[in-house]
């Protein structure tokens, strides 16, 4: 399967043709605007702040424990009869889940919504093994049917409308064509149904592991999570290690800011708790359930005390319907599994900053994403964190750190923080586009292809503050 | 986001931080800011040795650069006098991002100091001042923009709303999506112009649309930005910074 391929080393061509894509522009406006309102509207009377904190703590205390809550997790689970794995990275989860395909002969995989998946290319693995791999979310389905990747990670075919919808159903399924939404469900559901009957496999997310009783709490709308967790014989989960949280009491405020930040939903239709195989006097439910906890790069995040919030997130896409480059550019232009401000975040840790070096900047700082964020990650101040490991002289944690790094920029900059610490200099050096061209050599360029440039005031305010104060001097003696 | 913040009662005396932008493209809304000030019987320090709050380079990511730049503006307001700062980001700058700068450093108390008594201009005139204005321009509709620095960063969404308020003859008209970052972001807009393009024509269609005449921004970063559109399309709609146009309304 050919997969329509961006990369966050384009980050800049793709803007472009995405800027210049009126029907992205538009899908992309007017989806965001639906949701950031819908988020305002759950929230109501509520007081956001109090729940955000409460959110914020439990886990950020989750997080001080990871290590235990881990080992906990991994008892409790396998107490409840929950096999659990252990992966490195995407190629380890990989190889672990075609493995347990294998042993059961499976040659038909049902998948509900997992972004920990797409993270390690699940699909393409499972195809190359010959096991086919159906995405039964329906947005997922709609973005496998057209060979793409995820545009948003909680609604990951939002760049296509319904006409686009439809074309592409009726191009690959044989559907009418039609803007009747309700018949498109209706259709893709009745094609997913006998897919569930046939799957050998169940691969499901997660949302938020329990430590303390083992359970593994999975959030949905369609009912495709339950049928991919309890209709095939093996159900297997998959996800990031720092998705653990303490108490069973935990999940509820943290489900609260979920829902409402993602959708604005109250609740959810589905609120899946699993917590083992089917036993031996109940009707269904799998066989085998299997939990694959994976690290890929994640614990590396976790030995840097600023970073390691980064690991907070709980997933809801706030931050990126909220920001105003995503919601311009979309999410393909980062050419990364998480697009949008948690990308931002977070892919530079997975694919180094030699990768994705472009991301940190493409942000205004603006601070929209920090203020939605439902567990309040310092997002804002992450990214300023990210654009000094990449300029700097790559002794920081990240990898691929100092990719940025050039050295006519370091001069620019220590240009400026000379002139700006010495004052009389500073005062003395008139021009300002002088200086600032002496900031950024040859770049007011793309300023002034959309804008006039400033013109330098001809008296600085140094200038007309002595003025002003010698007029109040004289005025005081006439 | 901002810690509920406690309002000193009016102070005799003042330092005032002019900020770089204003010092270099629009000095008259620095004078403007000084003035409204002392029509309050404030007497303004303008520390002389002022030149950049270190911002730009520490949002690039130079922080050792952005750390000696903020030290020497440390050492400029050795009494305990309030400084004002007639802009959200170099405000913000101060009063978040110095503590951090600082923070393990030997000027980490100074610093932590100082942030406690930076106040951005419309915020010290409404909560500190309690400025009453009298407007004696003529009848205006103007849309306001608040930085986002000021909105979020420092939580000062309704300061400049509130003067504009008190101007009798001025409509503030209601812009679609007032909160969004019009697309300046310092080295952002050089970084990602064609972003920060689409973000700025955004921002100044919908100021248009509400049916303003004019706008009114407290950081001069949106001012350049949106400003500078307008004029590149031969707009007649301009734009002021919020203490000039107070003044000049006012006086
Ligand atoms: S960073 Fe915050 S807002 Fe963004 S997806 Fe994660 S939890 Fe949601």
């Amino acid at each position: 399967m050919s997969v329509e391929t961006y990369t966050p080393q384009a980050f800049h061509r793709q803007a472009h043709d995405a800027l210049g894509n009126p029907q992205i522009r538009a899908n992309f406006r007017q989806a965001m605007d639906g949701l950031m309102g819908k988020r305002r509207d759950a929230f109501g009377d509520w007081d956001v702040e109090t729940l955000r904190e409460l959110g914020a703590n439990i886990r950020l205390r989750a997080l001080a424990k990871l290590p235990d809550l881990l080992e906990q997790l991994e008892a409790k689970c396998q107490a409840n009869g929950i096999k659990v794995h252990w992966a490195e990275d995407g190629e380890q989860a990989c190889e672990i889940i075609r493995g347990l395909c294998e042993a059961r002969g499976a040659k038909r995989v049902i998948k509900g919504k997992s972004m920990v998946s797409e993270e390690m290319h699940l699909n393409a693995h499972l195809e190359a093994a010959g096991i086919e791999a159906l995405e039964s979310d329906l947005g997922e389905y709609l973005v496998q049917l057209n060979e793409q990747t995820p545009s948003h990670i909680i609604m990951p075919a939002i760049h296509l409308n319904t006409d686009e919808i439809s074309d592409l159903m009726h191009a690959k399924t044989g559907t009418e064509r039609t803007r009747d939404v309700d018949y498109l469900t209706a259709a893709a559901r009745q094609q997913l149904r006998e897919r569930f009957m046939a799957a050998d496999v169940g691969i499901s997310g997660v949302n938020f592991a329990v430590a303390e009783t083992g359970t593994l709490c999975l959030v949905e709308n369609e009912g495709n999570g339950r049928m991919t967790t309890t209709v095939p014989p093996v159900h297997i989960a998959v996800t990031g290690i720092e998705k653990v949280v303490e108490h069973l009491r935990d999940v509820a405020p943290l489900y609260a800011l979920l829902t409402r930040s993602a959708t604005g939903q109250h609740v959810t239709t589905y609120f899946n708790m699993i917590s083992g195989p089917r036993k031996p006097e109940e009707h269904d439910g799998p066989e085998e359930v299997h939990l694959v906890l994976v690290d890929n790069g994640r614990s590396a995040i976790y030995q840097d005390d600023e970073l390691l919030d980064t690991l907070r997130c709980i997933r809801c896409g706030a931050c990126m319907n909220h920001c105003p480059v995503y919601t311009r550019v979309g999410g393909h232009t980062y050419g990364t599994t998480y697009p949008g401000p948690i990308g931002s975040i977070l892919m530079p840790h997975l694919q180094g900053l030699e990768a994705t070096k472009d991301l940190p900047s493409a942000s205004s700082l603006c601070g929209a994403c920090g203020e939605v964020c439902p567990v309040k990650i310092p997002i804002p101040d992450l990214l300023v964190r990210l654009r000094k490991e990449a300029v700097g002289e790559g002794r920081g944690n990240v990898a691929g750190a100092g990719a940025k790094r050039n050295r006519s920029e370091v001069l620019a900059w220590k240009g400026f923080q000379w002139l700006a610490t010495h004052p009389g200099a500073w005062r003395a050096s008139t021009g300002i586009a002088g200086k600032l061209r002496a900031l950024t050599p040859a770049k007011l360029g793309p300023w002034t292809d959309y804008r006039t440039a400033p013109k330098p005031a001809a008296t600085s305010l140094h200038a007309l503050v002595k003025r002003h104060r010698r007029d109040a001097k004289q005025e005081g003696k006439s | 986001m901002t810690p509920l913040k406690l309002y000193p009662p009016k102070p005799d005396k003042v330092y005032f931080y002019g900020t770089c932008l204003i010092d270099m493209f629009y000095p008259e809304a620095g004078l403007d800011g000084i003035r409204l000030l002392e029509r309050e019987g404030i007497e303004v320090i303008f520390p002389f040795e002022q030149t950049c709050c270190g911002q730009p380079a520490y949002t690039s990511g130079y922080h050792d650069e952005a750390r000696a730049v903020a030290e020497a503006q440390l050492a400029l307001f050795p009494e305990p006098w309030p400084v004002i700062v007639p802009s959200g980001s170099c405000g913000g700058m101060m009063r978040t991002h110095y503590p951090q700068l600082f923070a393990g450093t030997e000027r980490q108390d100074r610093a932590r100091e100082l942030a406690g008594r930076v106040f951005e201009l419309t915020e010290f005139l409404v909560h500190v001042c309690h400025v009453r204005l009298a407007d004696k321009g003529e009848p205006q509709r103007v849309a306001m923009h608040t930085s986002c620095s000021a909105r979020r960063e420092m939580g000062l969404a309704d300061t400049a709303p509130a003067l504009l308020g008190q101007l009798a003859q001025v409509t503030l008209v209601e812009q679609a999506r007032a909160a969004e970052c019009c697309g300046f972001g310092g080295t952002f807009a050089v970084r990602h112009p064609e972003v920060s393009a689409a973000m700025v024509e955004d921002k100044s269609q919908a100021i248009e649309a509400a049916g303003a005449e004019h706008f009114v921004t407290s950081d001069c970063g949106c001012l350049m930005n949106i400003g500078g559109r307008f004029e590149h399309q031969n707009k007649s709609l301009r734009g002021e910074h919020i203490a000039s146009y107070l003044w000049r309304r006012t006086s």
